[in-house]
């Protein structure tokens, strides 16, 4: 059933926060849009309000994380990582336990338009030391690793999408932290494929999509999914690298500093050699349904499909 | 442990020549800011925080954050006093290798509560303290000594709009109103007066007191320890450089080492002092 992913992780952040006494959710005026009402309604003493004000939310989540308890902070992913310096030392440096959580992830928003958009959030936050970046693609994805997230020692930035994403993967998935998952195989397993797509978040059912079209018409087409992205499983590139004619990456993130940049630095520190095409935003959004931006700047899975082709020989 | 007033007087002088000693041998740090802020240390250290040396980590101890990183000098002066670390270690001061970096880091030095330095980001922490000793019923408290020039950092004033809200009863904010700042006078580079009117009508309980008056600070901190439902700060007003002639409200001492004519002089006004 398709789901937007900031509402799993809304129904997560429920079932665990029984057996997790120390958790505690911090909202800056948008819990209504970052899924933690259900969260604040049943434990109104573990859900502290900042307002308008997320600068002060995330120096507060560092006192709190450095007197035990386990501060998950939301907002849009542009105005959490906006406030990029403060995320750098109360998070990063200090090392805190503190989860921020970013959603309305990319244009995948639609019509709010461009003020709204996390656009260079990733980029961000990989450049931080200690920091965890994490989007999970679907629903069982956002359920293990917001699980995984609670459990883990240290700052982890989760991205998470407003719009709906269908399920890429059954009940029985086993997430895995910092591992590319293949989500996508063609039905004759070629010797070399003619490309494989990296995906992440948003458009990641359209890469499936797009592969989908293109096995039709004889091409050898696989996609993975990168759910972590920082650390980034870079072993999974190198080989992807050597058994595919070329790599395609696909994120509703500026291709600057994101997963694009993340496929290239591994593939070039693993010896090169392989073409990448890189596919997201290479300029700010604008207003219009989702669907239609995800034509217009390239991420939607007949744009995909096309990108490929463009470049298959 | 604690002192007579006569003694913490000695104790302030001793450190007073400490910073200067330690920023000699570093070559390079903050002078002013931290002999405007020593005092204000000294009685919190050895009249109010309960804390274990040995056990820095103890769950019940009072959290301090000095804010204003820059003054760490006074703050580590202050630790190798109290026994957190060797008094030796002192003039290793921004050295390779060594657990007194240039500004605080908590993950190099025990008994830090918080790596600051990024100005104005450390009285939110000490809210998000306070706030978690409220929730675990807690009767530890929470200090923040901030620079009146990190005021000017709009994160401050969402941290003194908050607290507040919270009841932040436990939450202690020290001002060390030196009125100097790299670009001039505080007043003139952006000027935060009326602070105490400020504050106030932020519904914070509100005192001002002379930041060199031992006395007074001891007073003003007794006081702060009844909660009483808001939280409380202090403006202390103080000297840039105090205790040294030729720095005292000298700008140029903000950020500047003296070389060893000058610290001995220093020294030598701060013993006779």
């Amino acid at each position: 059933m398709a789901k937007a992913t900031r509402e799993s992780f809304g129904e997560t952040l429920l079932e665990i926060a029984e057996r997790n006494p120390n958790l505690v959710v911090l909202d800056a005026d948008l819990s209504k849009s970052t899924m933690t009402q259900a969260f604040l309604k049943k434990y109104p003493q573990r859900h502290l309000e900042f307002g308008i004000a997320e600068q002060n939310m995330i120096g507060a989540a560092a006192g709190l994380a450095l007197s035990g308890k386990i501060p998950v902070l939301t907002s849009f992913a542009c105005f959490l990582v906006g406030r990029l310096e403060n995320i750098r030392i109360a998070a990063a440096y200090n090392k805190t336990n503190m989860k921020l959580v970013g959603t309305h992830a990319g244009i995948g928003i639609g019509e709010d338009g461009t003020s709204q958009m996390g656009l260079e959030d990733v980029a961000a936050m990989r450049a931080l030391p200690n920091m965890v970046v994490l989007q999970p693609a679907d629903h069982e994805e956002t359920r293990q690793a917001v699980r995984w997230m609670i459990e883990h020692q240290g700052p982890v930035y989760l991205r998470l999408t407003r719009q709906k994403m269908p399920d890429l993967h059954g009940a029985d998935y086993k997430w895995g932290f910092n591992k590319i998952d293949v989500i996508f195989e063609p039905k004759t397993k070629p010797s070399k494929y003619q490309a494989t797509i990296v995906a992440s978040g948003g458009p990641a059912p359209c890469a499936v999509e797009a592969a989908k079209e293109l096995e039709k018409k004889g091409f050898s087409v696989r996609v993975a999914n990168a759910s972590t992205l920082a650390p980034f499983d870079d072993e999974a590139i190198a080989r992807f690298a050597k058994d595919s004619q070329r790599l395609v990456t696909v994120e509703d993130h500026n291709i600057n500093g994101g997963l694009g940049s993340a496929v290239c630095e591994a593939a070039g520190a693993h010896g090169g050699g392989v073409p990448i095409v890189r596919l997201g935003l290479r300029e700010f959004g604008e207003s219009a349904s989702p669907e239609q931006l995800y034509e217009k700047y390239g991420l939607s899975s007949s744009a995909i499909a096309e990108a490929c082709l463009k470049n298959l020989g | 442990m604690t002192v007579s007033a006569p003694d913490l007087k000695n104790v302030a002088r001793t450190l007073r020549t400490d910073i200067i000693r330690m920023i000699e041998a570093a070559g390079s740090g903050h002078p002013g800011g931290s002999l405007s802020v020593i005092d204000l240390l000294a009685v919190l250290y050895w009249k109010f925080l309960k804390h274990d040396p040995q056990r820095p980590d103890w769950a019940g101890r009072d959290r301090l954050i000095l804010s204003k990183g820059h003054a760490c000098p006074a703050l580590y002066a202050v630790m190798a006093h109290r026994g957190y670390f060797p008094k030796e270690d002192l003039l290793t001061l921004r050295k390779q290798g060594s657990p007194l970096q240039g500004h605080p880091d908590r993950l190099r030095l025990p008994g830090i509560e918080f790596s600051s330095g990024s100005l104005g980001q450390g009285l939110s922490v000490g809210l998000g303290m306070a706030m978690a000793a409220k929730m675990d019923e807690a009767s530890w408290k929470t200090y923040v000594v901030l620079g009146d020039g990190e005021l000017q950092e709009g994160q401050c004033w969402e941290a003194f709009m908050a607290a507040p809200k919270f009841k932040l009863d436990n939450l202690v904010a020290i001002i060390d109103f030196n009125n100097g700042q790299i670009d001039g006078p505080v007043n003139q580079v952006m000027n935060i007066e009326p602070l105490a009117d400020k504050l106030k009508a932020f519904n914070w309980e509100v005192q001002s007191i002379d930041g060199h008056d031992l006395g007074a600070i001891e007073d003003a901190l007794a006081k702060a320890q009844k909660g009483g439902g808001k939280p409380h700060a202090i403006l202390a007003k103080t000297v840039k450089g105090k205790g040294v002639s030729f720095m005292e409200n000298n700008i140029a001492w903000h950020g500047n080492a003296p070389k060893k004519d000058d610290a001995d002089k220093a020294v030598s006004e701060i013993l006779n002092g």
